[in-house]
């Protein structure tokens, strides 16, 4: 068996304007994955993702994405999943149109973990 | 340009009447996720990564100033001031609330204008050669047909919930810039012994993951039969589609699995019965829409104009040289505008951009504009005299790239920057390419080269297709880019080859560049394209610069 703990957050977009969002742990729903309840336990996860499944009038797709612990909360692992806490990388639209500080810092983490050589 | 009757006009508001209804009950929380999903979904509305997305249909890609001034004032109004016109002729916005939406389509509808059949098991936006009207090889204009087209598969009740989604192409030109042989059905049109005009038929084209190049079903079909021979392809493809797994269920798997034999005898015997039923009710609406493709009224001016802006503007000439193409009416030509600024989206137009080519479309351009398969806009009748003009008010605007049909006029689907179903970005990519292309000063040196790239295996990007493809792939949480070879999109369409394995996205550029250095050095001459140069060599030497002579890369 793996001793690698994985580390779960429900995510999901709004329902009115289709932004990522993240499920809190008072099951609120914030735009900052830093506040994101991070889950370790399989079925508390599952649990929790048919919790976020019962709110249909606040989000649209909700699904469980891996994370990890950083210094200020949940971090992405996925590429995909830290693009959507910054927004396109064509323009700055979407997250890193609101808070520019986030850009700075995913902007370390895709030159280490995206353009990795293979 | 095709003007709605009463029916398309009071069918497309109570449309948006119904959706704006449904977009409420779903705010209030009265629809599900899944109840509401295949509603917007007919509606163009679709969930990318960071926003919705709505996607408008442009029937064969052919738009007038009016439409084009609307797209751009909702980019301005509903959007973030740009709009993306894609491999399918048609235009997305990237960020529009979904409260918003049903004001979008009423706006769109003001224009005669709307997104229904964009998405969903539906025969989707008829697409048609670029050229249509103007090209001087044209049999005859594609786009009557078209507009037939589309008025007899809009909310066709016998196709609306088809196996999976359905494509249909038009040319009217023996030089294919539709490709219609990688559409579910790819109408040529052709004409037989005694003159008359027809279609060849070709059905079960479409690249994604199985890609496959059509088949003909019928070399000669009279034009009049058109309607109910569509109607029995599609209705044959209906019943024996499969609808248990959606990565079989295109026309091409159905085509592969039962053999175009079957298939053939199936829709000859449905067609035999479809057609008594069509009691020239068809023949008497194409009459009338053919009356609203008349030809403009060309004007007969002299051209020195041009020809003297030629000598004098070296960049002029370089422009001339590369966007434009040779018309049907002396004197005329089609421009085409390139949306590949080096630096910029591929596609992406804003809405000063869109106003500015509107005005020239009714200033100097018959009112018509067209959008091409490969993401640039053609203003397809502009006299020559004119052309001085369009390109200085091109140039101010930013719109004056003369790279068309160059490696820097590049191909690429929106990719993980917009789309959820993509596995990479694409749009970087395409950036980085162009900007280093840019950077060596040899894109006039290497000639006509295409580059097309997807940011998934659906193969929006047509990188299957590409003289260089590049397709974006996940490899174990890492954006790897696989290149395929020696594809080619026109009459003569092929399927490029796999060069092997894939490339992270700081090595892609690099790589591309090797190839291209590889092909300068082994022409036969400047005249011999790329793609000439790969024909006769194959892929080895490239396959040597992309790799390395005698070494064998390890697949990512």
């Amino acid at each position: 068996m793996s001793n690698h703990t994985t580390i779960m957050v429900v995510t999901a977009n709004d329902l009115i304007d289709g932004d990522a969002v993240w499920l809190t742990p008072d099951k609120d729903w914030t735009r900052d994955i830093r506040k994101a309840e991070t889950i370790e336990n399989e079925r508390a996860a599952q649990s929790r993702l048919g919790e976020a499944e019962s709110h249909p009038g606040k989000v649209i797709g909700p699904y469980l994405a891996e994370v990890r612990h950083g210094p200020a909360g949940a971090e992405p692992v996925h590429f995909r999943e830290i693009f959507r806490t910054r927004g396109p990388s064509n323009y700055p639209h979407g997250k890193q149109e609101i808070d520019p500080g986030v850009e700075a810092e995913i902007e370390a983490e895709i030159e280490e973990r995206i353009c990795v050589s293979v | 340009m095709y003007r709605y009757n009463d029916f398309d006009n009071a069918f497309v508001r109570e449309r948006i009447r119904q959706f704006r209804a449904q977009v409420q009950r779903r705010i209030v929380g009265n629809l599900t996720e899944d109840e509401f999903k295949p509603l917007r979904l007919m509606n163009g509305l679709y969930l990318q990564l960071h926003a919705y997305m709505l996607r408008v249909a442009i029937p064969y890609g052919t738009l007038n100033a009016q439409k084009m001034r609307q797209l751009a004032l909702i980019a301005t109004r509903w959007d973030k001031g740009y709009g993306h016109f894609t491999t399918r002729q048609n235009i997305q916005y990237n960020w529009p609330k979904l409260s918003d939406v049903p004001d979008i389509l009423e706006d769109l509808a003001v224009v005669q204008m709307h997104a229904i059949q964009t998405s969903g098991n539906t025969i989707r936006n008829v697409t048609a050669d670029h050229f249509a009207g103007a090209a001087a090889d044209e049999i005859e204009d594609p786009r009557p047909y078209a507009e037939l087209i589309r008025q007899w598969s809009t909310d066709h009740p016998e196709f609306q919930f088809l196996p999976r989604k359905f494509k249909i192409a038009v040319t009217g030109s023996p030089h294919d810039r539709a490709v219609t042989r990688a559409h579910d059905i790819g109408l040529r049109m052709v004409r037989n012994g005694a003159g008359e005009t027809g279609f060849e038929v070709i059905i079960g084209g479409g690249l994604g993951r199985t890609p496959i190049m059509g088949k003909v079903l019928r070399g000669f079909l009279p034009a009049r039969d058109l309607l109910p021979y569509l109607e029995a392809i599609v209705s044959v493809y209906n019943l024996l589609g499969r609808r248990d797994n959606k990565y079989k269920a295109r026309i091409k798997i159905t085509v592969r699995e039962h053999g175009i034999e079957a298939i053939r005898q199936r829709v000859e015997t449905d067609f035999v019965l479809r057609r008594n039923s069509f009691a020239g009710a068809d023949q008497a609406l194409l009459n009338d829409i053919q009356n609203s493709f008349r030809p403009p009224v060309f004007i007969d001016a002299p051209v020195n104009s041009f020809d003297v802006a030629r000598k004098n503007d070296p960049d002029f000439d370089m422009w001339v040289k590369t966007n434009l193409t040779g018309h049907k009416h002396p004197g005329y030509a089609i421009v085409t505008i390139s949306l590949k600024t080096p630096g910029g989206t591929p596609g992406d137009a804003t809405a000063q951009q869109m106003q500015v080519m509107a005005e020239l479309a009714e200033r100097n351009g018959h009112d018509e504009l067209r959008v091409s398969h490969e993401q640039n806009i053609i203003l397809p009748h502009i006299h020559k005299s004119h052309v001085p003009d369009v390109y200085n008010a091109l140039h101010a605007v930013g719109l004056a790239t003369a790279n068309i049909g160059l490696v820097s006029d590049i191909i690429a689907c929106p990719g993980m920057d917009y789309c959820a179903l993509a596995t990479a970005r694409s749009i970087p990519i395409a950036q980085e390419i162009a900007a280093r292309i840019n950077e060596l000063k040899l894109e006039r040196d290497i000639g006509p080269l295409k580059i097309k790239i997807s940011g998934c295996i659906n193969a929006c990007g047509h990188h299957h297709l590409g003289h260089i493809g590049i397709l974006g792939l996940d490899r174990a949480g890492v954006e790897n880019y696989q290149i395929t070879l020696g594809g080619e999109a026109t009459e003569n369409a092929q399927l490029g080859e796999r060069a092997g394995p894939g490339f992270a996205a700081r090595e892609i550029v690099p790589a591309i560049e090797r190839l291209i250095h590889a092909y300068l050095a082994r022409r036969k001459n400047p005249s011999e394209t790329f793609l000439e140069t790969y024909r006769r060599l194959g892929l080895e030497p490239f396959k040597v610069a992309l790799y390395g002579e005698g070494r064998t890369r390890h697949a990512a």
